[in-house]
């Protein structure tokens, strides 16, 4: 029943109180019960209130799907779990740190491009640059396949962070 | 007075707010970095602790208290091994939801991360076989700590926590207040009242049902006693049949006629019969574990289903169900007489008839037939006398895990919940005899029992220094095939009859083992004996242990083979040649 429907891509947002360790019972959630993390991003977003989100974005079926959120939702120090997939349309950004080693008109292509994907220089040597773009994930996949034949070194990225649209609060 | 000398030091103010929790018995064993926390206990005797002989044993045996008194059972145990050996009791308690409070000991605060002597990742441990624990890193949050850790034990879906407390903050002061409200827990807030709209669903669901069965499980017992008197009130106005997992047995009284007997693996065949032939299904505090729904994929395939449950992850987790209901068992119970007494729904009663038939059709093939002859004594035989003794006492039973275990699931009667304690969801060995000990602790004139198999009986036996200590009269009726019974029924069937290490080599001698300890051995070979040994045991006011010599070829039946479904059972030994187990089913436990 279940292995007959499709896994499908979900963003999910979780609030939890930032304390030590919510990111390993977060995590070991995962391993444990063997479902796949693509991207976890997690930062105190209320330092008031002592929260942070955590965004997931994880793959299933829509029975493993909710099974995921139910076991999120019963940890005791989580706050909210939201399935921003289900939960109507929502933006997600993505941040990557690019670094390019190349001279010549390798050098300058690199740098014309990175204008094009609106990717800002924020380190540069007569030899090399360090780019940051943010976008969706796609964009940010993009560039860095560019970037390899024109001298790509290394490459930083932030994982998804993700929000509804509109003036609503989760 | 200066403020350091009017504080409490951290372990003085950790015996206060266990005091303050209503806590009676901890179940412990000492250590380096809790001197401080027996120090305290030593200075008061409002608190009794009752030394065990292994950690692990400190956590069955409060699981045994919490599932016979309702409470939550509290276990006090050293950092490092003292920790590490409760990580199979914690386990347990998660898989069975007993409400536990683990106080662990840890190294001080500035050493943690230094490997220090008996020093391990106790959090980082027993973070995924919890339901929640703290480190404690200051004296100021502790009392704060260990009254939510009981907040987050006891409520929703119960289950153990652990307090992790460095030396020196029970060594550290600070002033103890106790609280003047119910804890509240700012995120953790388990939903128990259900929904009204959900439940008259529910009663419409049941009020058209042809062929309803009730599938009820440990739940209900954890919601506690009210809740098993509602079950049964409302199972009697609907007339329909019930069966109980082996976590619920005892929810409902098993002598009444309603009751199919457990289903699963090793449950009746009417009951699984039922469950494959319903047309509406009420799950009430059960999980359609492994054990119980057989292939997923004929679970039950005619019904609607409908499940209750505390915990969302349950619901649709193996089984999709088409009315899920969140809430405590009950509330949802209560809710559910409520709505039926107030529509008085006209049943199909024709065809209830019919169902019924059918179910006493299948009782007819009375699947937990055996043959008992003059010269060995069958297992299943050894508990019918047991019950037949046992049954006009107040009693308690317990488990070890395997054959032992599913037979005296099935040939003792279960009355009334919370009288019997068994390692359902982990299915740990060595639970029954130190679980035995917390049933006993909690309640000292009781009748308690736990049935054995000589394979479990040695995972815990240095508990016969704990009841002889405490004189505690606990019962061990061990039914002894000189066999890991299930194991080598399992080989048995699956793997040739190839026995390979489950024959129990070099067994002690249990009479004399048990005068060792200062309790009392009996053996009994004969079924004509069988009798008077068990009166025995009964009459002796002194922990006792019986080695009851069983058939050592018995296989437990009926059977559900891993991987196959409800309709596929084996019923008897004559029965296995005809049904081989599938490839897909070897391959599961």
């Amino acid at each position: 029943m279940s292995n007959r429907e499709l896994a499908s891509s979900h963003t999910i947002s979780v609030l939890v109180d930032n304390e030590p360790g919510i990111l390993a019972r977060v995590v070991g959630l995962f391993s444990g019960r063997g479902y796949n993390i693509e991207s976890l991003t997690v930062a105190e977003t209320d330092a008031a209130e002592n929260l942070s989100r955590i965004t997931i974005v994880t793959a299933g079926t829509p029975m493993v799907i909710e099974q995921i959120k139910a076991q999120l939702d019963r940890l005791v120090p989580v706050h909210k779990v939201h399935d921003l997939t289900m939960e109507g349309p929502h933006i997600e950004r993505e941040l990557a740190l690019i670094k390019v080693k190349s001279t010549g008109e390798k050098r300058v292509e690199a740098l014309r491009l990175a204008d094009v994907f609106r990717a800002k220089v924020i380190d540069a040597k007569t030899d090399s640059f360090v780019f940051e773009v943010t976008g969706n994930s796609d964009k940010v996949d993009t560039f860095i396949s560019l970037m390899a034949a024109l001298g790509l070194v290394d490459v930083g990225r932030t994982g998804i962070v993700a929000m509804t649209r509109g003036g609503e609060a989760l | 007075m200066k403020p350091e000398e009017s504080a409490t030091t951290g372990a003085d103010l950790l015996v206060k707010a266990l005091i303050d929790e209503e806590v009676e018995v901890v179940f412990g064993y000492p250590g380096g970095a809790v001197l401080p926390i027996y120090d305290s206990i030593f200075k008061q005797n409002q608190l009794r602790h009752i030394l065990v002989r292994h950690e692990q044993a400190a956590v069955h045996a409060a699981e045994g208290y919490a599932r016979s008194t309702g409470k939550v059972g509290v276990v006090l145990v050293t950092s490092g091994p003292g920790a590490t050996n409760a990580v199979t009791g914690l386990t347990d308690a998660l898989m069975d939801s007993v409400p536990i409070v683990c106080l662990t000991g840890q190294v001080p605060t500035h050493l943690i991360g230094n490997d220090a002597f008996q020093e391990a990742d106790t959090t980082g441990i027993t973070r995924p076989c919890t339901k929640h624990n703290y480190l404690v890193k200051s004296v100021a949050v502790l009392a704060r700590t260990v009254h939510e850790a009981f907040y987050v034990a006891r409520s929703g879906r119960p289950g153990p926590v652990v307090i992790d407390l460095p030396k020196d903050v029970l060594m550290n002061k600070h002033d103890y207040v106790a609280p003047t409200k119910p804890v509240e827990h700012k995120s953790y807030k388990p939903i128990t009242k259900p929904d009204r709209a959900l439940l008259h669903q529910a009663v419409e669901l049941m009020a058209k049902a042809k062929r309803p069965v009730f599938y009820v499980g440990g739940g209900v017992v954890n919601s506690g006693p009210k809740a098993s008197q509602l079950l049964t009130q409302l199972v009697r106005m609907t007339g329909f049949p019930i069966t109980n997992t082996l976590m619920g047995l005892g929810s409902y009284p098993a002598s009444d006629s309603q009751f199919l007997g457990m289903l699963g693996m090793h449950g009746t065949y009417e009951a699984n019969l039922a469950m494959y032939h319903c047309d509406v299904l009420i799950n009430i505090g059960a999980r359609f574990d492994d054990r119980i729904t057989g292939k997923l994929a004929e679970f039950s395939p005619k019904s609607t289903k409908i499940h209750i449950d505390i915990d969302p992850s349950s619901i649709n987790k193996n089984v999709r169900v088409d009315l899920p209901i969140v809430g405590d068992a009950r509330r949802a119970l209560k809710g559910l007489i409520d709505i039926w007494q107030k529509k008085q729904p006209k049943l199909d009663l024709k065809a209830q008839k019919a169902w019924w038939a059918q179910i006493d059709g299948w009782r007819q093939r009375k699947c937990l037939a055996y043959k008992q002859g003059a010269e060995i004594i069958k297992p299943q035989y050894a508990l019918e006398r047991l019950y037949h003794h046992i049954k006009d006492r107040e009693h308690y039973i317990t488990t070890e895990v395997g054959q032992h275990q599913m037979w005296a699931a099935q040939f003792l009667k279960f009355e009334k919940p919370n009288h019997w304690m068994t390692s359902g969801g982990l299915g740990t060995m060595g639970y029954g005899f130190p679980a035995a000990m917390g049933v006993q602790i909690a309640h000292p004139d009781a009748l308690v029992i736990d049935v054995a198999g000589e394979a479990s009986i040695m995972m815990n036996i240095q508990e016969l220094s704990t009841v002889a200590q405490y004189r505690l009269p606990v019962k061990i009726f061990i039914l002894n095939n000189q066999y890991m019974g299930m194991v080598r029924q399992w080989q048995e069937l699956l793997h040739g009859g190839r026995y390979s290490e489950s024959y129990m080599e070099s067994l002690p001698d249990f009479v004399r083992l048990a005068e060792a300890f200062g309790a009392v051995g009996l053996r009994c070979h004969e079924p004509a004996k069988l009798d008077d040994t068990i009166k025995e045991m009964i009459e002796i006011r002194k922990p006792v242990v019986v080695d009851v010599a069983v058939d050592k070829a018995e296989n437990c039946f009926p059977m559900i083979p891993s991987g196959a479904a409800h309709y596929d059972m084996l019923l008897g030994p004559d029965d296995r040649a005809a049904k081989p187990v599938s490839e897909e089913g070897m391959v599961l436990v």
